[in-house]
């Protein structure tokens, strides 16, 4: 579960990013956050990955009180997080096994344990006969589901998806969208931010607007700023 | 870090080595430079202290007895002055020893009527610490006897002044030369981490902890470390044998220490600073970067 109460996000320069934010996102929810740029969505992004602290208010998520987590502690709330980024984030000189295999080796997963996980996840994202390939041969409708394979071979109880369709055409996002669908019916939280009306109005599912450090709207449906 | 992780985390440490294959090389050659000046300055500077020591050691204080007192009662002086603090050991020199040792010193003919009773019984004495030449010489002339003390204070000083210059200097320089291996293993380990800096923010975004993250760039700066300090010290024992050979048969009447004399302090040495100079390099960097 995410919650925030009434968080404030001041930087430095003195901007403040969140004026007083306050939402909860349910274990299995699936939403959609979304708003113009520089709103404030990356900042309620970092706050939920523990980057940022916030200035003021509480931020929980999957059980880790985050305006006070101590820094040992970060890993291990971050394990309960998977994090899709627009710009894939993938490890150019690993296979397509290997990319996924690293999230699992680096939270000390046993090599019997990676070798019987990867080919499920990669089964579930559509990449199992592209395994052996490296990502730069990879379509960008490809490289995002083998980043979100990767953000899902840890079994998170959460993934948060950052612009995952910002540098795909209409079609292969439709793919993807439907991909975080199905993976949130296994009973994955999802957070998906978006720019694209036209998928969140296709997709008809619960949708936070954030305008100008505040939440704007909160209701299921369409897109309206 | 868990210990199924521990041979991934050793293998990703070797591919560090190799993917800045370059860096590391250059890495490696700077510490074997460095250690090798090192460790020829320790080589020297302990062969030096052991000259500088033996020629030490060789010199004597002569403490004259009073010629009022009576032959027994000269050579009874002898067991005072042994018992005073710093004194290694005395050796007793009767009037007429003296007598010889002058006529020899001087080509002085004894028989042309040289009275031995104008020299007076004296003693040969050997301190254990020349450093303590004053204090021992004050408390000499407190045994009852003695008149007069010869001490070739000036020499004792400079070979004192000399072994404390030596050992001065070559701690400055071993302490520079260290200090640049480091930086220079700090600064391969940054670059590799700097080339790792996305595989990095991949593995915090994933939950990897900071020890996790580290290791392979720990292992990394020992491996270059121990490597260069490995080199270091095969080179290093290759030249000193062929430099004895050549400068020991030159230099006969010095004694110089063979290798093998040398071998564990030196394995220690060089042993020592590889690992301080590859793990503190290593180190460094890494919290330097943690910290961004």
């Amino acid at each position: 579960m995410i919650e925030f109460n009434n968080v404030v996000k001041s930087y430095s320069e003195g901007n403040q990013a969140l004026r007083g934010v306050s939402m909860q996102i349910e274990d299995g929810e699936f939403a959609y956050l979304v708003g113009p740029s520089g709103s404030g969505k990356s900042t309620i992004i970092r706050l939920i990955t523990g980057e940022l602290r916030p200035t003021s208010g509480t931020v929980h998520v999957n059980g880790y009180s985050l305006e006070r987590i101590r820094k040992k502690e970060l890993p291990f709330m971050r394990r309960t997080v998977g994090v899709v980024f627009q710009d894939f984030r993938l490890i150019q000189d690993m296979t397509v096994y290997d990319n996924v295999a690293f999230a699992m080796r680096v939270v000390g997963a046993r090599e019997k344990d990676i070798k019987e996980r990867i080919p499920y996840v990669l089964e579930l994202v559509g990449l199992e006969n592209k395994s052996s390939r490296y990502p730069n041969t990879l379509s960008g409708g490809e490289q995002q589901r083998l980043a979100i394979a990767r953000a899902l071979v840890n079994n998170p109880s959460t993934i948060i998806a950052d612009e995952p369709t910002g540098n795909l055409d209409p079609a292969r996002s439709v793919e993807i969208m439907s991909l975080l669908q199905e993976i949130n019916a296994l009973g994955t939280t999802m957070l998906v931010v978006t720019h694209e009306q036209d998928l969140v109005e296709r997709f008809q599912k619960r949708v936070i607007v954030i305008n100008d450090g505040l939440i704007a709207s909160d209701r299921m449906g369409g897109y309206q700023l | 870090m868990k210990l199924n992780n521990f041979g991934y985390l050793l293998k990703q440490g070797f591919r560090g080595i190799f993917r800045r294959g370059f860096m590391s090389f250059a890495a490696i050659c700077v510490t074997v430079a460095c250690l090798l000046i090192v460790g020829t300055f320790s080589a020297v500077m302990y062969n030096l202290n052991i000259i500088v020591s033996d020629l030490n050691k060789n010199t004597e204080l002569l403490v004259f007895v009073d010629e009022t007192l009576t032959d027994a009662e000269a050579r009874s002086v002898g067991s005072d002055i042994n018992l005073v603090e710093n004194v290694a050991n005395s050796i007793p020199i009767t009037r007429e020893e003296a007598m010889q040792n002058f006529a020899a010193d001087y080509d002085y003919d004894v028989d042309a009527g040289l009275d031995p009773t104008i020299f007076r019984h004296r003693f040969r004495v050997s301190l254990v610490d020349n450093r303590l030449l004053h204090e021992t010489m004050e408390k000499l002339y407190q045994v009852p006897g003695v008149a007069n003390i010869s001490a070739p204070e000036a020499i004792m000083e400079n070979f004192t002044l000399m072994q404390d210059i030596l050992l001065m200097v070559s701690l400055v320089i071993i302490g520079i030369l260290l200090v640049v291996s480091l930086l220079i293993i700090s600064n391969t380990v940054k670059l590799a981490m700097y080339d790792r800096r996305d595989e990095i923010a991949i593995m915090r975004m994933v939950g990897a902890t900071n020890g996790f993250i580290r290791f392979p760039f720990m292992i990394q700066g020992f491996v270059l470390g121990m490597v260069g300090a490995g080199l270091a010290f095969g080179l290093e024992w290759l030249m000193y044998d062929n430099l004895l050979a050549s400068i020991g048969q030159t230099l006969k009447w010095l004694n110089f220490v063979p290798f093998s004399e040398l071998l564990m302090p030196m394995l220690l040495v060089f042993g020592g600073a590889g690992l301080f100079v590859g793990v503190v390099g290593s180190w460094t960097s890494i919290r330097k970067f943690m910290n961004v």
